[in-house]
């Protein structure tokens, strides 16, 4: 027997409203407020009629509402880009670079507090470069990337701290030892796939920290590491006076010292950190590697069936994704100058990952715009803070029902053939 | 030598036993077909000898050695490549990058080769895309090169498929249904493209077939199944007129 559409959708609706009345009456109905007599239970039950009304309404009336299409209008990544993306990468990394110079001048574009939001932006961007290997191009799903971060700054952080190597020493170290992390994490899961490995990539992450959090002797725990040293230049430092025994790079270049200079450096190697891995991923996917990984997310029978292997395509991608996470984690190590594992929960793991599909899975050009995009904007609209969870969380839920393939679709290189 | 020398092959699920007893040869450049009606277990035949199923019991003999048992990719290196039944292409890759994918094994894999793009790999990926370009030119499919697979008619995506395999250089290639969902336009063109590739590449094609008109016009021989048994095996001419076959496909008179 088959239920009349509308009594079924009456009864859809009562439920999610009753549904509503359970989850709101505590929340929104109910208000502790301190009075004479002690503690007492402030009513607001118009407030929950309200949304109980709400969510009646909007559950009768689906059906009929229509969400417009517009899955074709949009950004598209223009033709020339998708033939030539290096000379493009080019330009826009050299406006990029002269960016944070010409606000020395002219102070409308910005400040000493944008260049820092840049850099931060630009960890993003590499954060999100690198899980676009592992999510976009070869389809495994990850929820446990920040782990990879986090073995990257912590491998900063106790390297300088126990054996006083530089920036730039560690700098490879981390990325090795996260892509060694990334195999490792990748042996036990070559058979699942989709929800399953998410599931386990998930636990991954939450091992990672709980790791670091109670390996006191090692990491100091949830106290974290402090006075990690921030990143020099041909063994000069760039602070504002040199430690004992060192030189500033100012000193050496005989420039008179400037607040905004260590900013500036700092944007800088972020920037030529974003750059090098942009080079790196650019030519990865149009190596036979990338296609593979490709052909991995498409069809893993069809792959097998051609003699490629799909343990070690995996595997790469686990690895190299899990490189530039390492790169990205010994910089955030170096930026801020402390770290502790708080910085390193879930939530920073589900943000990259949004980064990836907002942007346009296997799309460059998408991901680093949605990871400027959710890092800047949210800096920007500090006046509201309180609502900026709420917005994340509705332009996810619009930009997927309307635009599921993201924010800048992959588009197709074209291959010419030979005669 | 024979190509593949199949023998005593038995395939279980648990306690249902889909394949048993199967024996046959395949020569260098023969065209053999498996038929039998639906559910006889032809293509888990084929998912052992490609490697998909790890036979119960029996042997598997690519070229006098043995490949029972051995994972997909190891096989299909060995030169024994195979098609879907259901098509399975790349979909959201491009008609040439498939092509590209298939020849992976061929390719410059090494990461800093590719990433300092040193001119052994250069030269490597453009020899790659004459391949391509050659292997689509022969299936007809030039200029649908930067075409999305997914986006292929249904002929065109089967015509990909057996280009894709054949861009591997195999020695045998396992055709599973390559008829299905063809007109009898693109049946014919089908049957022509399965003898060139015997003739000009020295392909030997072992099929599974239901079209019987195509099957008896181009296999040297042919293994019928039935209940996952084989019930007969020779050339068309001593199929059309066994006893055994007639019974299994048109019922006892």
């Amino acid at each position: 027997m088959s239920a009349n559409p509308n009594t079924s959708s009456l009864k859809d609706a009562a439920i999610a409203a009753v549904v509503t009345a359970v989850l709101t009456v505590p929340m929104l109905g109910l208000k502790l407020t301190p009075a004479p007599e002690g503690l007492v239970f402030d009513k607001h039950f118009l407030l929950v009629a309200f949304a109980v009304l709400a969510v009646f309404v909007v559950q009768l009336a689906k059906p009929y509402i229509r969400l417009p299409k517009f899955g074709g209008v949009g950004l598209r990544t223009p033709e020339s880009f998708v033939q030539h993306p290096g000379r493009w990468w080019a330009i826009a990394i050299g406006l990029a670079a002269v960016w944070p110079f010409a606000t020395q001048v002219l102070p409308f574009l910005g400040g000493r507090g944008e260049i820092d939001i840049a850099t931060a932006a630009l960890t993003y961007v590499m954060l999100g470069l690198g899980l676009n290997i592992v999510v976009g191009f070869a389809g495994l799903l990850d929820l446990g990337y920040v782990a990879f971060y986090a073995i990257g700054a912590y491998t900063y952080a106790l390297l300088s701290l126990y054996f006083g190597l530089s920036f730039w020493e560690c700098l490879p170290i981390a990325g090795l030892l996260a892509g060694t992390f990334g195999i490792l994490l990748g042996f036990p899961v070559l058979r699942l796939r989709g929800d399953y490995l998410a599931i386990v990539t998930l636990g991954f992450g939450e091992i990672i920290r709980l790791v670091l959090n109670n390996w006191d002797s090692l990491t100091h725990g949830p106290d974290g590491i402090g006075n990690i040293p921030k990143p020099g230049l041909f063994g000069h430092e760039i602070g504002r006076r040199a430690a004992e025994g060192g030189t500033t790079l100012w000193d050496a270049l005989g420039i008179p010292f400037d607040g905004a200079y260590p900013v500036i450096f700092l944007y800088l190697v972020a920037l030529a950190l974003v750059a090098a891995s942009l080079f790196v991923i650019n030519r990865l996917i149009r190596m036979p590697v990338g296609r593979a990984w490709e052909a991995l997310r498409e069809d893993e029978i069809a792959c097998r069936s051609l003699g490629l292997n799909p343990t070690v395509i995996k595997l790469t991608a686990f690895a190299l994704g899990a490189t530039f996470a390492g790169f990205a984690g010994s910089f955030y190590a170096a930026r801020l100058g402390s770290i502790n594992p708080e910085s390193f929960v879930f939530i920073e793991s589900a943000t990259i990952l949004a980064i990836v599909v907002l942007g346009g899975m296997g799309s460059q050009l998408g991901v680093i715009l949605a990871a400027l995009a959710l890092t800047i904007l949210p800096e920007l609209a500090r006046g509201f803070s309180e609502y900026r969870m709420l917005v994340f969380g509705l332009v996810m839920v619009l930009m997927m029902i309307w635009r599921p393939q993201g924010l800048v679709p992959v588009t197709r290189p074209r291959l010419e053939l030979p005669e | 030598m024979s190509l593949l020398e199949v023998s005593g092959l038995q395939m279980r699920f648990g306690g249902l036993v889909a394949v048993d007893g199967i024996n046959f040869t395949v020569q260098p450049r023969q065209i053999y077909a498996v038929i039998g009606p639906n559910g006889a277990g032809k293509t888990t035949v084929f998912n052992c000898v490609s490697g998909f199923y790890r036979p119960s019991a029996g042997s598997i003999h690519l070229e006098g050695q043995e490949i029972a048992g051995q994972s997909g990719h190891r096989i299909a290196r060995r030169g024994l490549v195979r098609t879907f039944q259901n098509i399975r292409l790349f979909r959201s890759m491009t008609a040439v990058e498939n092509l590209l994918v298939a020849q992976h094994t061929k390719l410059e894999t090494g990461l800093l080769k590719g990433l300092f793009s040193v001119p052994a790999y250069r030269a490597a990926e453009k020899h790659a895309l004459e391949r391509a370009a050659y292997w689509l030119d022969r299936v007809g499919l030039r200029s649908l090169a930067n075409r999305e697979a997914g986006n292929l008619s249904y002929g065109q995506q089967r015509r990909l498929e057996i280009a894709r395999c054949m861009i591997t250089e195999p020695k045998l290639l396992l055709l599973d249904e390559p008829a299905a969902g063809l007109n009898p336009q693109e049946t014919r063109e089908l049957d022509h493209l399965i003898r060139d590739l015997r003739d000009q590449h020295d392909v030997a094609v072992l099929l599974i077939e239901h079209d019987m008109s195509l099957v008896m016009e181009i296999s040297e021989r042919i293994l019928v199944m039935e209940y996952g048994r084989p019930i007969a095996e020779g050339t068309p001419e001593e199929i059309r007129h066994d006893p055994r076959v007639i019974k299994a496909y048109l019922g006892e008179a």
